[in-house]
């Protein structure tokens, strides 16, 4: 008995995607596709100030548009006790439609529904809402004064949201002044945002039994179905929420958003379904946006380049509500991830968050909740003290890394890195890509007053949220699950707690189950997103999914085996214990003709299970990991800048990557390519920039910068792997490092081409007029010197 | 909360005709709507919508067999009598265009919410360019935004498509040189 090769070695296999058809042929499945009779379309009206006290709204004018169903507005709602929501982290609230205040610009103020999504348009812009405009607070740094209190319907009369901190004050101020170089920079990571392409909607249907079917752009459709039963009071059981295909999420797909609730509320009231589908500038201007850290960076070190200690405070700008994703514990999410690659003696970290007039979020954009902002911080750092010792950063990276022999490591704020070869990833990029001839290269051209810079990252990141003990999201443990059900003719389906939104679960999923039954993973079917049918789990974003999810598969799967290899043992004659899974078939200890596979004993289950064997095959499991995983890598940046006109040129980026156990290398390879591109954005062209009024700034993609395939670099990858210890399969995640580590490679480049000039930091994004402009300043103090 | 009197919507709408993928599709339309919406409400899905204001080419379709054209910014009552292609119109599961196939071979997507502007795009730039470099294909998709996958496999998916095209032309074209020259070729 044989098994194809093609059923073979599933895991590490580049098959092509099995989801791929339907959306190569406009057969995807998105929110915005679902149409039910009688659906209405719903629109919002938004406030146009920052900050504003709404004297009335006159709702006449809208409500006379022909089509329009109703009007509710932020009263109404208060009313019916459906006045705020939650927020995942759980420390505050949040006003679904504005009520006596207006608190950011584009703030819900009201929605509208009616039989067309022009006619809903048309009503919006006859909603009549007289605001009383008042001083905005558009920095955080201006909050912390607390003149103007923002929140009055909080107790606490502060726009100081929270403090948190991790490592050790006092002996790491002792060891700064102990220290032989100390460098500091304030470093500000700015506020960004995740921009799926397809925005975010729902569809909000209830049926005559009252049972709300929600089909809704969700990275967490279970927790959506949890949320929405705490705030409406319906009961979890007549709650179905459906996630279908997902057009991107990066992490603005989690939240759960103001018009989720209103198009709830609309069809529970009119009685006929709602629709509505986001507008790119509500996108832009009112979901979960990133980042807004403002950091101050100091290392000690010795003259030799050892480092001795490190303190990063941050002020963070959360927006009107505190609606940032990250876990109840971890207010600052895992940011304690900051002393990077290096092994710290010791190590001090304290943030404060700060309520300012912008729009409230703060999500987990391509990272695991502030790991992008910590790796910055800690690679621009170590850049800086290079720069300082005038040693290689090469080099200096190399001299205080935890070394391989040192995992499972415990870092100075606490973390427990479970494994690692930071040398052994660093040398192989350094070889790939050529370093030293690089740095020949860019001597030659310094000599000729050339622009060329070299950058390096070298970053940890901590992903796999998260053991029980650790993680929550209002207050639900950060678990997964999967469910493996082998049908008898040796096919199944699978389904997880996961919700794909592109990074190909259908496949990868498939693929792990297979490996552990030696079936095809062409024929077993993948299915998430459906709280009705998928076990419970917490989603995917963070880089959950392969950490926490896959283990899960491959546990069940593993339980599936363990059920199997009973009825193996009855059609091999054997005792079980004398039957092994050897090869991706059971076969009899020391007699390997004699075996049976996967496929066989399948059929067997449903047909001659053996005595006292439970016939079937499927097992569900729900996983909490012990730990968490952390990939790394290292990645080198290429540029060359023009000191005349600010113009920065990515000549090459190498992005070697160590996620542990690859599963499919042709999606990890899609992944990197894909986060360094929003890598890449970060640090040259994206920002949602906030003016002293209070206005958005980038609201459409004609002001918030989407790199196109023309700016976007050719991207050169590499890996290692260095397989988790604690993880079923080893595999570790990768989705996010590329946006988490890329940044830093490139601002450590353009800065490295601009060190002769004496720029020491510029602030991302590296426009050329930032660059220019720092380049004149630069020959400016040179000529006046 | 209050809530509105039934009313009656009509107003001035115009009858066209849209030629979609070789079939035809009559529908009333005011006369400010979007072609993409209008191409959404045949059933036809496949065209997306991610911005709404011709930035991110999510809503692309080919006019007249070789112009793209990004449909939420022009009005449907523009495409009466034109030749409407859409991803729909390339092929099917199982029956791949030489471009759907491409992209699947070479991991051109991700989410695939762009996925059918990038095909569209593409299809038109391959029926004037059918030999382009690199450059001039990332130039081509300058109008299509995709926030997964980086472009550089969508770049060598269009190469693929574009190689696959020419070997099938070549292929043609020396069926027909050995018709014309009785085999002897
Ligand atoms: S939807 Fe048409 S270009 Fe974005
Ligand atoms: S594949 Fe997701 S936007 Fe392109």
């Amino acid at each position: 008995m044989t098994t194809t090769p093609k059923e073979k070695h599933a895991m590490g296999k580049g098959m092509k995607r099995k989801e791929d058809p339907r959306f190569l042929t406009g057969q995807g499945n998105y929110v915005d596709d679902l149409v039910i009779p009688g659906m209405l379309s719903m629109a919002i009206v938004h406030s146009p100030y920052p900050h504003a006290r709404i004297r009335s709204i006159d709702k006449t004018a809208a409500l006379a548009v022909p089509g329009v169903k109703a009007v509710i507005t932020g009263e109404d709602l208060v009313a019916a006790s459906l006045g705020w929501l939650p927020t995942f982290h759980g420390f505050d609230k949040q006003m679904v439609l504005a009520v006596g205040k207006a608190l950011f610009q584009h703030q819900e103020v009201a929605a509208v529904f009616a039989e067309t999504r022009e006619a809903a348009m048309d009503a919006v812009e006859l909603v009549e809402v007289d605001y009383e405009p008042l001083d905005p607070v558009t920095s955080p740094f201006d909050a912390m004064k607390d003149e103007t209190i923002l929140r009055d319907d909080r107790d606490d009369k502060t726009n100081h949201i929270y403090h948190w901190e991790s490592g050790h004050r006092d002996e790491t101020d002792a060891a700064l002044g102990d220290a032989e170089v100390v460098i500091n920079e304030k470093v500000y990571s700015p506020r960004c945002h995740p921009a799926p392409l397809e925005p975010c909607g729902c569809v909000a249907q209830f049926d005559a039994m009252g049972r709300l079917t929600f089909h809704v752009t969700s990275q967490a459709p279970h927790v959506y179905r949890t949320a929405i039963s705490l705030v409406t009071g319906i009961p979890e059981d007549k709650i179905r929420v459906v996630a279908p295909d997902i057009g991107g999420g990066f992490g603005n797909k989690v939240p759960v958003y103001p018009g989720y609730v209103c198009a709830i509320v609309g069809a529970l009231i009119l009685k006929t379904p709602v629709k509505w589908i986001e507008t790119r500038t509500e996108n832009l201007t009112t979901t979960g946006f990133a980042r807004d850290y403002h950091m101050d960076v100091t290392i000690g070190a010795k003259k030799d380049g050892t480092v001795t200690a490190l303190k990063v405070k941050t002020v963070a700008d959360h927006g009107a509500f505190d609606a940032a994703a990250d876990p109840t514990q971890y207010p600052a999410g895992m940011f304690g991830i900051v002393t990077g690659s290096y092994d710290f003696p010791v190590a001090f970290t304290e943030l404060d968050a700060y309520f300012t007039n912008k729009a409230p979020g703060g999500v987990a954009y391509r990272c695991s909740f502030r790991v992008t902002e910590a790796s910055y911080a800690i690679e621009r750092g170590m850049d800086l003290l290079a720069g300082e010792l005038k040693m290689d950063p090469a080099e200096l990276r190399k001299k205080n890394f935890v070394q391989k022999d040192e995992f499972p490591y415990k870092s100075a704020l606490g973390f427990t890195y479970d494994s690692g070869d930071y040398a052994g990833t660093l040398d192989h990029a350094l070889n790939l890509i050529g370093y030293d001839e690089l740095r020949k290269e860019q001597a030659e051209k310094r000599a000729r007053g050339e622009l060329m810079g070299i950058g390096l990252s070298t970053f940890t990141e901590v992903v796999g949220a998260g053991p029980s003990k650790h993680f929550d999201i209002l207050g639900i443990k950060m678990f997964d699950s999967a469910e493996v059900r082998i049908h008898p003719t040796g096919t199944g389906i699978v389904r997880a707690g996961t919700k794909s939104q592109g990074q190909g679960h259908e496949t990868t999923w498939a693929q792990i189950v297979a490996e552990e039954l030696g079936l095809d993973p062409e024929n077993l079917l993948v299915e998430e997103g459906d709280t009705d049918t998928a076990p419970y789990g917490l989603g995917t974003y963070a880089s959950r999914s392969t950490p926490v999810a896959g283990a899960a598969l491959a546990l069940a799967a593993r339980r599936v085996r363990e059920k199997a290899k009973k009825v193996a043992a009855h059609l091999l004659e054997a005792a079980e214990d004398d039957v092994e899974w050897k090869d991706y078939q059971f076969s009899i200890m020391g007699a390997p003709e004699k075996s049976v596979t996967m496929k066989e004993v399948a059929f067997a289950a449903y047909t001659n299970p053996g005595e006292g064997n439970e016939p079937g095959l499927e097992a569900s499991l729900y996983y909490d990991p012990p730990n968490m995983t952390f990939p790394h890598g290292t990645y080198i940046a290429v540029v060359d800048v023009d000191g005349e006109t600010g113009e920065v040129k990515v000549r090459r980026f190498l992005a070697v990557d160590d996620c542990g156990t690859i599963i499919n290398p042709t999606i990890v390879q899609g992944q990197v390519h894909g986060g360094l591109t929003e890598g890449f954005a970060i640090s040259f062209m994206q920002e949602i920039p906030y003016d002293a009024q209070g206005n958005n700034m980038a609201p459409n993609f004609m002001e918030y910068l989407v790199p196109t395939a023309v700016e976007s670099p050719v991207w050169e990858t590499g890996h290692t792997v260095t397989p988790s210890p604690h993880h079923p399969i080893g595999a570790k995640g990768v989705g996010e490092s590329p946006n988490v580590g890329s940044p830093a490679a490139f601002v450590n480049a353009v800065m490295d081409a601009l060190s002769p000039l004496g720029v020491k930091h510029i602030d991302m994004p590296l426009t050329r007029e930032k660059i220019w402009q720092a380049v004149r300043d630069a020959q400016g103090q040179k000529a006046g010197d | 909360m209050t809530t509105a009197e039934p009313t009656d919507t009509a107003e001035t709408t115009h009858r066209i005709t849209l030629k979609i993928n070789g079939r035809a599709y009559k529908q009333d339309v005011e006369p400010r709507k979007m072609l993409a919406y209008a191409i959404r409400d045949t059933g036809l899905r496949g065209t997306h919508v991610g911005c709404d204001s011709s930035s991110c080419g999510c809503c692309v379709v080919v006019l007249d067999g070789d112009t793209p054209v990004k449909s939420c910014t022009m009005f449907a009552v523009q495409a009466e009598g034109r030749e409407i292609t859409t991803v729909e119109g390339l092929g099917a599961p199982g029956a791949l265009h030489p471009l759907q196939q491409a992209f699947w071979d070479q991991h051109g997507l991700q989410c695939g919410y762009c996925t059918p502007g990038m095909l569209m795009t593409s299809y038109a730039m391959l029926q004037h360019h059918t030999d382009p470099t690199d450059q001039e294909v990332r130039e081509f998709l300058g109008g299509n935004l995709c926030r997964c996958t980086g472009y550089n496999n969508i770049v060598k998916a269009v190469q693929q498509a574009a190689q696959a095209l020419r070997d099938d032309q070549a292929g043609k074209l020396d069926t027909l040189a050995a018709a014309a020259t009785g085999g002897s070729q």
